[in-house]
C-alpha cells in the first residue's frame, strides 16, 4: 500500500478514507484519525490549484514516516495536483496508532509541518486564472541564499 | 553542466549552467531583474536537498532547484 498518494484534480474523499480504513482496521491500531481539508468559497475564488515538487515531498514525507514508526504509528496522506473547485477536497492526512493520544498529537504536528515545509505551491482560481497565494505561503529553510 | 529548475510560480524553463559552486550561480543571476525579485524569498535545493551555504560544491550533472514559498493543503 502506498502511504503518499497524489491525484490530478479534487480528491475522492470517500474512496480514499474508506480504503485507508479497510487497509488499517485489521492491523491492531486503536486509533485512526483522518483530517480532510475542504476548499472554502471565499474572496471570490472558484477554487484552488496546486503545483507539487514530488522528489522533495517524498523525502519530507518519508522523514515523518520514520518519526511515526518510532512511536508505533503510521501516516497516510493524499494531495491534489492542478485545479480543485470550492467545496471539494485537496488534502487528506491520517494517522493510525495504538493509542489515541499519540495519534491526536501526531496529526497536529504533521499537518503544521506540512503547511510550513511541504514543497507544494497554492494558487487561487480567479476568473479562470491561477493567482499565486504568495501572502499565505511560507519561506523554506535557507530562503534568500542567492539574493 | 549543472541543471537549474525553476519550480512552482517561477514557471520558467530549466537551464544549464557551467558553475562549480552556488556563489557562481548567484553571480550568474545578478542581472536578471525579474528573477532578483524572487531570489530573496526562494530556497535552494541541490539534488533535492535544501541547502543554506553558497560554498557548496556543484558537480556537472547536479540538479539545482529554486523553491518559492510554499502552501499546501
Amino acid at each position: 500500500m502506498m502511504a503518499l498518494e497524489l491525484f490530478d484534480g479534487p480528491l475522492h474523499v470517500q474512496e480514499i478514507t474508506n480504503r485507508w480504513f479497510v487497509d488499517m482496521c485489521d492491523k491492531n491500531y486503536g486509533a485512526f484519525i483522518p483530517f480532510v481539508g475542504i476548499v472554502r468559497d471565499e474572496d471570490g475564488i472558484s477554487g484552488l490549484s496546486f503545483d507539487i515538487y514530488e522528489p522533495i515531498l517524498k523525502n519530507w514525507f518519508d522523514s515523518w514516516q520514520i518519526k511515526a514508526k518510532a512511536q508505533g504509528a503510521y501516516l497516510l496522506m493524499a494531495h491534489s495536483r492542478g485545479d480543485v473547485p470550492n467545496h471539494t477536497s485537496s488534502y487528506i492526512a491520517a494517522v493510525v496508532s495504538p493509542q489515541r493520544k499519540i495519534a491526536l498529537k501526531f496529526i497536529n504536528d504533521f499537518v503544521e509541518d506540512f503547511k510550513a515545509n511541504a514543497p507544494i505551491w497554492k494558487y487561487d482560481l480567479v476568473d479562470g486564472k491561477r493567482v499565486y497565494a504568495k501572502e499565505r505561503s511560507h519561506l523554506l529553510i535557507g530562503a534568500g541564499l542567492l539574493k | 553542466m549543472a541543471k537549474v529548475e525553476f519550480l512552482g510560480p517561477l514557471s520558467r524553463e530549466s537551464i544549464e549552467v557551467d558553475i562549480t559552486n552556488l556563489a557562481q550561480l548567484k553571480e550568474f543571476f545578478k542581472d536578471d531583474i525579474v528573477l532578483q525579485e524572487w531570489l530573496g524569498i526562494c530556497a535552494v535545493a541541490l539534488n533535492d536537498t535544501l541547502i543554506c551555504s553558497l560554498d557548496v560544491k556543484v558537480e556537472p550533472n547536479d540538479k539545482i532547484s529554486l523553491l518559492p514559498p510554499v502552501c499546501g493543503g
